[in-house]
């Protein structure tokens, strides 16, 4: 570890040492996420189609529901997106709002997977009803507990923000969770398309 | 109640595990009345067990992984003297079915990768000029749940029995059909915890590598030691999760009954065995990349010459990290992929002989007209050279994948990977603990023990391996707990051979006490005459790594600095040393997995779920911790070095 | 609101929004390809991949400022991480189809699709 000289200037996430060194190791940290859900993809894919005596996808999958949960995390993508503007910014009001917004739509996305994955289970689909089932369960589910990490994190750094106001620390943090949360929403582009879509198609 | 501990719970009915029991039973009293006795509770607390320091984590990988290749070894021994002669009966098929995948899973995963990780503790942060790792808390919560991963693995000997489908753990062996019993859960769970602990020491190495270089010192100028931590750490990276991964899904199977890999279900076993090998086979370069990083630095050094190209040993390794992500089917060829595919696996497999050769001719060319002294690293540098030739010529014959399909499976198979893991790692680990040991605990290991220990473990090592290469050829199968009377002779000789190999091991384990108690204190902090900048610092080194930091001029840093007469303590430049706070937490953290992850290797939910609230409370008391760490003054940094200094002359 | 327009004298976050309003035109681009195209099937896969992708980039570039300067942008560990993503999933599916079908009958539809192939 070496000197904590602060910069005045630049971003405020980037003005102590520890900053830039702990968002770098969290894109690093992105980077084996990408690796780690790009094996789920892979054992989705060579699992495809193997229904055994379970409903196959085509006749669950509805669009509906996908492009519902798809558009619930866009927006709560692009209001994150915001609320880091807002920390540039230096507003500590508009950032906390922004934070809640996005809270709020992430817990509104949580709702509708659970809603779908019991709907499912109600049609005889389950995590052990076949291969394919066990891998798409286990693909949205691990994204769905992403998701689920994250609201309560963000939820702690809300609590910090509003209790210790925008110091350089938690603007670090505020931005790393940022970063997080729009990372969540790549790995769904890749789910509404590779699951859902084609689920639909083939 | 009792009836389940005695029966389930607890292994019995065998005299090697009351055995095993009633040693762990002493080992612990004894452990715990020599604490108590010389009151060294608290020192142990405050100085190691809540430690952030690398130097001090590096120790304790570095403990740790020797007590692993203890038992690591011990399982060999048995497992040798059960194949000495036809018919043996000191082990039934299902306890050799056991050491054997405790031996492989130990060897490799417990022994190989945290003596790696340790050395590269001790060496890397002090070699780029940095005063400690960029994630300090996250190191030492990484050691421990490698630790207490490596012991949730090890008690599964005494409490419910071990895993027994090999350590590759290939379904459905391994499956819930075919090993219904918990003991597969202690691999699978013990694998998760340390393999969440190596992700977190990957990202770890690589930001400290990246950013906390000293001034001067480009990438291209870095030490080749710190180039290989550096790869490896991207390997780790991006291997890593796809082991967390196929890890999960096997549990999820054995625990909760999804169809990844069974037979029912339409699941696909053989996607078990390609995810292991995308995930096994960069962890074979994450174990051998770094014990060629100090065989360089020990060849350069012994041979008092710089290292032959350094840029040709740089890109070797860069396209051997590349090529370790494209090989993997090359494990698996017998599945009976088409012919396109095994032929693209092959190809890739023989080309990576091609960056290894390369860095064979530079080692040879960095000795050639060198002054060699032959002292204990340089020994095992150079008996490195041949005998992991050896092991990768016969890798280029099981890469071609026609021909694996009569090696595979087969000792052929067994003597190739020992002779690349056993002289390329093993050896690598010995000549790296030897050559910075005078770095971590102010002495040299004697030099007369350390040659008798190098000449039996290299004579015992051939005498075991060699034979296993005609073995294999005579068409003995790997996994098999009894043999054939034609196979004896050289069956005998092989576990000759492992004896003498284990009189090797357990020489170098006394020389450490040995070297403790009478080898002179070494005073210079520049032991061999060495060349980069961990001898720049004084012995012991103080917890604050650098005074200043020198600019850095060449990959050869401290070789420039004693032409010029620089030193790390230049009092005009002294500033207040901001250094991290020792932290309870990564223990304590490490702890309640632990705990968890025995629940789950039970399915007992109630243990597992409490566990895992406990994680995320620990992780909540994290994110509030505003704890900064504090200044070592001036003042203080003048008297240590001063102290140091002073009494060097 | 008064806040965030207070704020904002350096004007609205023109990035973002338009990364926003790309998004979401590219997710109904695909859910309309998928739906309602009528294309042969290995093309709406090959199209609908492709737009995730873009929409991934942009999400990168537009939202998380993949190109903003710590002290260098982080494009190398991602894309290494993208191009691992690759191998595993392009050669798990390859892999795992034992070799014996086209890639072009097998991309992205997994080793499901393949068997039927096979048993015609």
């Amino acid at each position: 570890m070496s000197e904590h000289a602060e910069l005045k200037t630049g971003p405020l996430e980037y003005r102590r040492e520890d900053g830039p060194l702990t968002i770098l190791g969290f894109w690093i940290f992105l980077a084996a996420e990408v690796v780690l859900f790009s094996t789920l993809f892979a054992t989705y894919a060579v699992l495809f189609g193997r229904y055994g005596d379970a409903t196959p996808a085509h006749e669950l999958f509805e669009m509906p529901m996908a492009l519902t949960m798809t558009f619930l995390l866009l927006v709560s993508s692009f209001t994150c997106g915001i609320a880091v503007h807002m920390m540039r910014k230096e507003s500590l009001k508009g950032l906390v709002i922004w934070l809640i917004i996005t809270l709020a739509l992430g817990l509104g996305f949580l709702g509708f997977e659970i809603y779908e994955f019991v709907h499912y289970v109600h049609e005889g689909a389950t995590i052990q009803s076949s291969a394919f089932w066990s891998a798409f369960f286990t693909l949205t589910g691990t994204h769905g507990l992403h998701v689920t990490l994250g609201v309560f994190w963000c939820t702690a750094i809300i609590i910090q923000l509003i209790r210790f106001g925008l110091t350089p620390v938690i603007a670090r943090k505020t931005f790393v969770i940022g970063l997080y949360w729009h990372f969540l929403d790549v790995v769904w582009i890749f789910i509404f398309t590779a699951v859902y879509l084609i689920g639909m198609v083939v | 109640m009792w009836d389940f501990i005695w029966n389930d719970f607890l292994v019995t009915g065998e005299p090697i595990i009351y055995g095993a029991m009633a040693s762990i039973v002493l080992a612990t009293v004894g452990i715990v009345f020599v604490l108590t006795y010389f009151k060294l509770w608290k020192w142990l607390w405050d100085e190691y067990l809540t430690t952030v320091d690398h130097k001090k984590i590096g120790i304790m990988y570095i403990i740790a992984a020797l007590a692993m290749l203890f038992r690591g070894g011990v399982d060999a021994l048995m497992m040798r003297t059960q194949l000495a002669l036809p018919n043996m009966n000191f082990l039934n098929s299902v306890h050799y079915n056991e050491i054997f995948t405790t031996h492989g899973t130990v060897m490799i995963l417990f022994m190989a990768m945290p003596f790696i990780i340790g050395l590269m503790n001790v060496a890397v942060p002090l070699q780029i000029g940095a005063r400690d790792v960029a994630f300090p808390f996250l190191n030492a919560f990484s050691f421990w749940t490698f630790f207490f991963g490596a012991m949730l693995f090890n008690i599964s000997f005494v409490i419910g029995g071990s895993p027994s489908a090999g350590w590759t753990s290939y379904v459905p062996m391994a499956g819930p059909e075919l090993s219904p019993e918990i003991n597969q859960n202690y691999y699978l769970l013990a694998l998760q915890l340390s393999g969440i602990g190596t992700l977190a020491t990957g990202i770890n190495f690589l930001v400290t590598i990246l950013r906390m270089r000293a001034p001067g010192m480009t990438l291209m100028k870095m030490p080749i030691f710190t180039w290989s931590a550096l790869i490896t750490s991207i390997i780790i990276i991006f291997a890593f999760p796809i082991l967390t991964i196929a890890l999960a899904l096997m549990t999820l199977d054995r625990i909760f009954s999804t169809h990844f890999f069974t037979l029912a279900g339409e699941g696909m076993p053989m996607m078990w065995a390609n995810l292991f090998w995308l995930w096994g086979h960069p962890e074979v370069y994450i174990v051998i990349l770094p014990a060629f990083g100090v065989f360089s630095e020990v060849i350069s050094t012994f041979a008092r010459k710089q290292l032959f190209g350094y840029k040709a040993m740089v890109y070797a390794m860069c396209v051997i990290a590349g090529l370790s992500f494209i090989v993997w089917v090359h494990h698996f060829f017998t599945m009976g992929a088409g012919a396109g595919v095994n032929s693209l696996f092959s190809i890739t497999t023989m080309l990576i002989a091609v960056p290894t050769g390369i860095k064979i001719f530079n080692w040879l060319g960095t000795m050639y007209k060198g002054r060699i002294r032959f002292n204990v690293p340089m020994l095992w540098a150079l008996a490195f050279i041949p005998n992991f030739t050896i092991g990768g010529v016969t890798g280029v014959m099981l890469g071609m994948a026609s021909a694996d399909y009569q090696y595979h499976n087969t000792y052929f198979l067994i003597a190739h990977f020992h002779y690349v893991l056993i002289a390329g790692t093993l050896f690598g680990m010995f000549a790296g603990l030897t050559y910075w040991y005078p770095k971590m605990f102010g002495h040299k290991m004697n030099e007369k023990l350390g040659k008798i220990s190098f000449w039996f473990t290299v004579i015992g090592f051939n005498i075991t391996f060699l034979p296993q290469f005609f073995l294999g050829l005579m068409g003995m199968p790997r996994r098999t707990y009894t043999i054939e009377p034609e196979w004896m002779p050289l069956n005998l000789l092989s576990t000759t051979g492992a004896f003498i190999l284990a009189a090797g091991f357990v020489i170098f384990t006394f020389n450490i006490y040995y070297s403790a108690r009478y080898e002179p204190r070494e005073k210079t902090g520049d032991a061999w005459d060495g060349r980069s900048l961990e001898w720049a610092t004084t012995t012991p080194v103080p917890h604050y790594n650098f005074a200043t930091i020198p600019y850095v001029n060449s990959h050869e840093a401290y070789w420039d600095m004693k032409e010029t007469g620089a030193t790390t303590y230049d009092e005009s430049k002294l500033e207040p040393i901001h250094m991290p706070s020792y932290k309870g937490l990564p223990i304590i953290m490490s702890a309640i997995m632990f705990v968890a992850s025995f629940g789950l290797v039970w399915h007992w939910f109630w243990l597992a779920i409490p566990g895992l609230l406990g994680i995320i409370i620990c992780m909540v008391i994290r994110s509030f911790d505003f704890d900064e760490g504090y200044h070592v003054p001036i003042d203080e940094i003048k008297r240590t070095e001063e102290q140091a200094r002073g009494r060097k002359e | 609101m008064s806040e965030h327009t207070e704020h904002s004298e350096s004007g609205i976050p023109v990035k973002h929004v338009i990364g926003f309003i790309a998004s979401i035109v590219l997710t109904l681009v695909a859910a309309y390809t998928t739906v309602m195209s009528g294309l042969p099937v290995p093309w709406i896969i090959a199209i609908i991949m492709i737009l995730a992708v873009i929409q991934a980039v942009l999400q990168l570039v537009m939202f998380m400022h993949i190109a903003e300067k710590n002290p260098i942008p982080q494009y190398g560990n991602i894309l290494f991480g993208f191009f691992i993503a690759a191998v595993v999933i392009a050669g798990s599916i390859w892999v795992m189809s034992f070799g014996m079908h086209d890639m072009d009958m097998n991309g992205g539809s997994g080793g499901g699709s393949g068997e039927e192939h096979s048993e015609h």
